[in-house]
């Protein structure tokens, strides 16, 4: 680390502020009262497909799995081609050449997991090449996670530096950094590290992996959203969010937005800034919209898998 | 000081309040209020689907054997409690001697279906003859979901006599309890949770038939309807939302407590019979052959 980087670190922990929990709390369970209905539910619902990284990040995927998974991208619902695709697809490395091929007609990106995803427990050298193996198969974007390990030692200058040093790699890709937040126990933590790697040079910060429960709590969205607002106020640069695991119904993703909406404003409501990380939200979304179509409740027997 | 119990709605294994946070009072047939009831809601028949839906693929890969002791099960929780179900239909206005009647007829049919667990395969299935090199044989299925408005005459009986076959076969329900004589639909209710019956195979609502079929009959996640005693335009309307997914729609306009009307067409009239081809090899033609 330059030392003049060392300062600007710092500098940044000096001024993390505390977390309130019980305001968090309050104010999350508030926004959870409320419902949106009719056009305004469709517009949400549309919005937030539009929003989506479908993912998939098994041991047992396979080329096929991932082209289909393509196609189901750019085609969601056979039935209603007036909806959007979804922005992107999240895959391991070994997957990003056969993705970008499924996609090349298509505008949506392909999003690579990376720095020994999902643990990150692997010497730096090896989440370098992981990483430039990704970049050099085309992803546009890096979803790397953060050493929690080093973190939770304290080692904030560690964690720093590898994120600064993945950006530097990622070229014109735009980097999402996975806090895992289920493994930092705390908000005042979630907070820090929100800071960290904003600071550090993410593109986005996401809250987690989708292997780990608790993953993107409203809480930690919450946290996480003031970090991103807080650094816009200060700097008037604005930093992307993905939420990511257990996001698996209409009803929390609509939350979510009217979450980011109130915290961030209008300007974050497009995928530019704001992504799903999931990979059955899809369906749902899709079921709710026909629902508010048709007035009938819908059945998953009628949605293609992937 | 008598307070009268708030009997709940039974989705999934657990005891919700309605959704809508909305009540009715069930009225003794001397009109006396004698509980409150929860009217359910649209929001509620979607509770209890997705419980059924969760349920079924358990359900029905359950050995056919041990759907039949959690049948019987369900009959022996029945019979310890009796007393209580006797003097509930009592209270909903019938005679002694019909509520002993109808509470004995019911475990009765229980454990008659019991019986029937792991059999209706065997008397519902055959192997076809065909003119090509296939073993052909067809086997039931269950047909998945299905919605049940329960017999609107009897509190207990038609509820048992409609449900039952049907869990027999490998579906799960949801049923539309008799509205005005609840109280024993909730209380057979508390028989399910405690008879080994996974939550969700049964989910059980009250309200009003009128103001929830619609959403049931038209719910694209239901495979069928059993209907018994409703209105002629309440039957109409829901053979009507029930053809965007082609549910099957049974009709049941039967005395439950006559003998014939129990039996093995109760339970087949909710299966879908499955027919296999499955190629088989001419070794002597030589034709096949490794």
């Amino acid at each position: 680390m330059q030392p003049n980087q060392h300062l600007k670190l710092q500098e940044i922990l000096a001024q993390v502020p505390p977390i309130d929990q019980i305001g968090s709390l309050e104010r999350v369970a508030k926004i959870q009262s409320r419902s949106l209905k009719g056009p305004t539910k469709l517009h949400g619902l549309r919005m937030a497909l539009s929003m989506i990284d479908l993912t998939t990040l098994e041991g047992k995927d396979t080329p096929a799995k991932v082209r289909q998974l393509c196609y189901k991208a750019q085609h969601l619902h056979v039935t209603s081609p007036e909806l959007p695709t979804v922005a992107a697809i999240c895959v391991y490395p070994t997957m990003v050449g056969i993705a970008k091929k499924a996609l090349e007609n298509s505008k949506i990106k392909v999003a690579a997991v990376s720095t020994a995803f999902p643990s990150g427990q692997a010497p730096f050298e090896v989440k370098k090449i992981d990483t430039l193996y990704a970049i050099e198969n085309g992803a546009d974007e890096i979803d790397m996670v953060i050493s929690r390990g080093h973190f939770l030692a304290g080692e904030y200058s560690y964690v720093f530096d590898e994120i600064a040093a993945i950006k530097a790699l990622c070229g014109t890709a735009r980097l999402k950094v996975i806090f895992e937040t289920g493994e930092l126990d705390s908000l005042d933590q979630v907070r820090r590290i929100s800071d960290i790697a904003i600071a550090a040079g993410a593109d986005f910060i996401k809250t987690s992996t989708g292997k780990i429960q608790p993953a993107a709590t409203f809480p930690v969205v919450l946290t996480m959203l003031g970090a991103i607002k807080d650094h816009h106020d200060r700097t008037g640069q604005m930093i992307g969010m993905k939420p990511a695991g257990g996001i698996s119904s209409a009803k929390i993703a609509l939350q979510h937005l009217l979450i980011v909406k109130e915290v961030l404003g209008e300007a974050w409501l497009t995928n530019e800034w704001y992504r799903f990380g999931a990979s059955s939200l899809a369906n749902d979304l899709l079921m709710q919209y026909q629902k508010q179509l048709t007035g009938k409740y819908q059945s998953a027997s009628y949605f293609s898998i992937d | 000081m008598e307070i009268l119990k708030t009997y709940k709605l039974y989705i999934g294994g657990q005891f919700p309040r309605t959704e809508s946070g909305r009540s009715y009072q069930i009225q003794s047939a001397a009109g006396q209020a004698i509980a409150n009831a929860c009217l359910g809601s649209k929001k509620d028949i979607r509770n209890a689907v997705q419980a059924a839906r969760k349920a079924q693929t358990g359900w029905v890969n359950k050995s056919a054997f041990n759907r039949s002791q959690i049948i019987y099960r369900i009959a022996e929780m029945l019979e310890s409690r009796k007393v209580q179900f006797i003097d509930e239909l009592m209270l909903m206005g019938q005679t002694e001697q019909s509520a002993v009647e109808e509470v004995q007829l019911s475990i009765d049919r229980l454990v008659y279906y019991a019986g029937w667990a792991d059999k209706y395969q065997a008397l519902s299935s055959s192997v076809n003859p065909v003119s090509s090199s296939h073993f052909n044989f067809s086997v039931p299925e269950p047909m998945g979901v299905v919605g049940v408005v329960a017999c609107q005459k009897t509190a207990l009986l038609g509820l048992i006599s409609q449900t039952i076959p049907l869990l027999v076969g490998g579906n799960t329900v949801v049923v539309i309890a008799n509205t005005l004589k609840a109280l024993s639909a909730i209380s057979f209710a508390e028989v399910l949770a405690t008879s080994d019956v996974p939550g969700g195979v049964v989910n059980i609502l009250t309200g009003d038939v009128a103001e929830m079929l619609p959403t049931l009959a038209g719910h694209m996640d239901v495979n069928a309807l059993s209907l018994s005693t409703i209105p002629e335009d309440l039957s109409r309307s829901a053979q009507e939302a029930a053809i965007d997914n082609l549910k099957r729609c049974q009709l049941y306009h039967l005395d439950f407590s006559a003998p014939q009307n129990q039996g093995l067409q109760f339970i087949t009239d909710f299966l879908e019979i499955k027919t296999t081809w499955h190629p088989i090899e001419q070794v002597a033609s030589g034709i096949g052959g490794y």
